[in-house]
């Protein structure tokens, strides 16, 4: 059986003075079943990426396969079989959302009762609102309940939780994976690591266009050589300087360092080993701590590692 | 609550046009102003215009006369003529006071009795004052023994049909339905592109001139309606007339309405903003509101223009409008009309098809 979603070489380029090019020679294979997200700073191409995959917008170069389909020649059997949820969609506020839902589920031959959907989504209770009337975490619901009365076999949701309250945020979790319990498949992409952590069997990263790594949350994790952060800054340094990322580097269970503004990060095997050494260490070149926390290392330090910035630094500025 | 849902994949499913023609009417039904830009605005224009350019009926003419001797002669004079007057009897002073307030046309005075005199007080800049003053002098001169030379026989002209307001109802409903078609598809259209739904539309398995053909069907459900109030309107305040057949006008209607809605798809095919589909829109409309006779005829401009006027969509529907609404004339009549509307209609909805930016 075909992959669920396969594209190779793409290439999106648009034009202007001068020619941007949004994404540059992108492969990706999504198998069935599992769910998979593209993970990435805001403007590395994720949403011109999963906008190619979704057939809204054309590629400039490069091969996609949908199901097995191809854009261009079996449009309407694709579009049968998939679900989208779009970044940003204001629907009519005007309209309920039952009404809602009944208008998209008639654009499918096959689907799933919007009765149904709204269940799925806990909504029922919202059943007769009208959508301008909805919170901000229902309206997305409403938008993936929208994504859902096709019954799709392939879900892609474009930044589903940005801008929610946890909450909302956990709830949406919880729908996407109940999708993909039943063996569907979901294409994400989001700029929040956590989530990429909690809901995806395998994530691609990408920067500037291109995937700089790819695998499960956890193989890419304890690529950083250590499952743990120790990280700490100092009082202004003594005589002697700053302590030497060689000199930290050095010691046990300790493989990794970053020095980023004064900010030091060192990725560790074995935290209850590393701690007693680098306290040894700092007292004896004689530094003072000002802040010292151990923490789990996330998809973020992979990131930071290979791009050599934080992925959030964009969403936070 | 608790009934168990169908299983997926044997729901009951509607049909994806309709589903689409309901959500767009939904929506213009439940937003209260636009409800009154259809439907107020146009009653409040041919309130407003019907009532300006209305024949008022031969009103009853003011006049004080000034308190005296002879006062009583020419109350009994005016009160014997055919004409109506408003006759009333006050002092000098009070007579002014009411002229000066509009609340008489004429001040009459009259003086000796044999030859009798009068003396009329008027405003020559009020022309109701100058009809005033020579209509009840008319009357005076004969009661005072005058005899006219001439034998005349006075007809009033009220043709049915032929009054400014069964002119003016044709050419507002023609407007009515430009503006509600180019600004109601064109301005809806556009949010929707805005609001992405358009893409999200696009995103499904939606059959795209489903979508197209459910926005421009749409507004017949709100133009018939509100062309229905209009005519009912005019109708029980000004006694307009439809002379000819009321399906042949129905149907003009129709074609009307979808002409314009094609218009106002094509206009709004590419825009991105609002700004720009009501800079397009206003480009569009305003040659048709100046040129197409809604006000008068658009035989007044030079023969040059003609050709190109007569092909607007906007003097075509007037046009057809006029010769059913007035002359009773039939869907022969307009044939030329009619046909060169559905050119424009189905010309422009292809255009618009084509052209059509979803995203």
């Amino acid at each position: 059986m075909s992959a669920a979603v396969c594209c190779s070489n793409l290439v999106k380029r648009y034009d202007g003075r001068p020619p941007v090019e949004a994404v540059r020679g992108l492969d990706l294979s999504v198998e069935r079943g599992e769910c998979f997200g593209l993970l990435g700073p805001n403007g590395a191409g994720k949403t011109t990426t999963i906008e190619i995959l979704e057939g809204l917008l054309p590629a400039t170069s490069g091969e996609v396969e949908i199901l097995g389909r191809r854009w261009g020649r079996e449009d309407d059997a694709i579009r049968q079989r998939i679900g989208i949820s779009l970044q940003e969609t204001r629907l009519s506020e005007k309209l309920s959302v039952l009404e809602t839902l009944t208008l998209f589920r008639s654009f499918y031959h096959c689907g799933i009762a919007p009765e149904e959907a709204l269940r799925r989504l806990g909504l029922e209770e919202k059943a007769r609102a009208w959508v301008g009337k909805l919170s901000g975490g229902q309206k997305q619901r409403l938008a993936v309940a929208a994504a859902l009365v096709g019954d799709p076999e392939l879900l892609f949701l474009d930044e589903p939780t940005t801008g929610l309250d946890p909450q909302s945020r956990r709830q949406l979790w919880e729908i996407i994976a109940d999708f993909r319990r039943q063996g569907r498949t979901v294409l994400i992409t989001t700029h929040y690591m956590e989530e990429a952590q909690r809901l995806c069997d395998r994530v691609a990263i990408v920067d500037q266009g291109r995937v700089i790594a790819h695998g499960a949350p956890r193989e890419l994790i304890a690529s950083l050589g250590g499952e743990h952060v120790l990280e700490f800054t100092l009082e202004i340094p003594t005589a002697d300087g700053r302590p030497a990322a060689d000199a930290l580097l050095s010691l046990p269970a300790v493989s990794d360092v970053r020095i980023d503004d004064g900010h030091f990060a060192l990725s560790v095997t074995e935290p209850h080993v590393a701690l007693p050494a680098l306290l040894d260490h700092l007292k004896r070149s004689g530094h003072e701590l000002t802040s010292l926390t151990t923490r789990h290392a996330s998809l973020d330090d992979v990131f930071v590692k290979l791009a050599g910035r934080r992925l959030d630094a964009e969403a936070a500025a | 609550m608790n009934t168990p849902a169908p299983p997926a994949g044997r729901a009951p499913r509607q049909h994806p046009f309709w589903q689409l023609v309901l959500a767009r009417v939904r929506e213009f039904y439940r937003e209260p102003e636009a409800i009154f830009w259809v439907y107020g605005f146009p009653i409040l224009m041919v309130v407003t215009l019907g009532t300006a350019f209305r024949e008022k009926p031969a009103a009853a003419i003011a006049v004080a006369v000034e308190a005296g001797p002879g006062a009583s002669r020419v109350v009994a004079g005016l009160e014997a003529a055919r004409r109506s007057f408003n006759v009333a009897v006050a002092g000098a002073a009070e007579c002014r006071a009411r002229l000066r307030a509009g609340q008489c046309d004429l001040v009459v005075a009259a003086g000796a009795d044999a030859p009798p005199q009068y003396e009329y007080v008027f405003d020559p800049n009020r022309p109701e004052s100058r009809l005033a003053r020579n209509a009840v002098d008319d009357v005076l001169q004969r009661a005072a023994g005058r005899i006219d030379p001439a034998v005349v026989a006075d007809r009033e002209f009220t043709e049915p049909g032929g009054r400014y307001i069964d002119f003016l109802v044709p050419g507002l409903l023609g407007m009515s339905l430009m503006g509600g078609g180019l600004w109601g598809v064109g301005f809806a259209t556009v949010d929707m592109r805005i609001r992405k739904l358009l893409k999200r539309f696009l995103a499904t398995p939606m059959k795209k001139p489903h979508f197209l053909l459910a926005v421009i069907f749409s507004r017949l459900l709100f133009m018939v309606p509100e062309m229905l109030v209009l005519l009912l309107f005019a109708r029980v305040a000004f006694g307009v007339q439809v002379y000819g057949n009321p399906v042949v006008l129905l149907m003009l209607i129709l074609l009307g309405a979808e002409t314009f809605a094609g218009i106002g798809l094509l206009v709004a095919s590419r825009a991105a903003t609002l700004e720009t589909v009501s800079g397009l829109l206003n480009l569009v409309m305003l040659p048709m509101w100046v040129l197409s006779g809604v006000f008068f005829s658009s035989d007044r401009f030079p023969a040059a223009m003609q050709p190109v006027i007569k092909l607007l969509p906007l003097t075509l529907l007037i046009d057809a409008l006029r010769s059913v609404m007035q002359d009773g004339a039939s869907l022969w009549d307009v044939g030329w009309q009619v046909s060169m509307l559905a050119v424009w209609c189905g010309v422009t909805f292809a255009l618009a098809v084509r052209w059509f930016r979803w995203t």
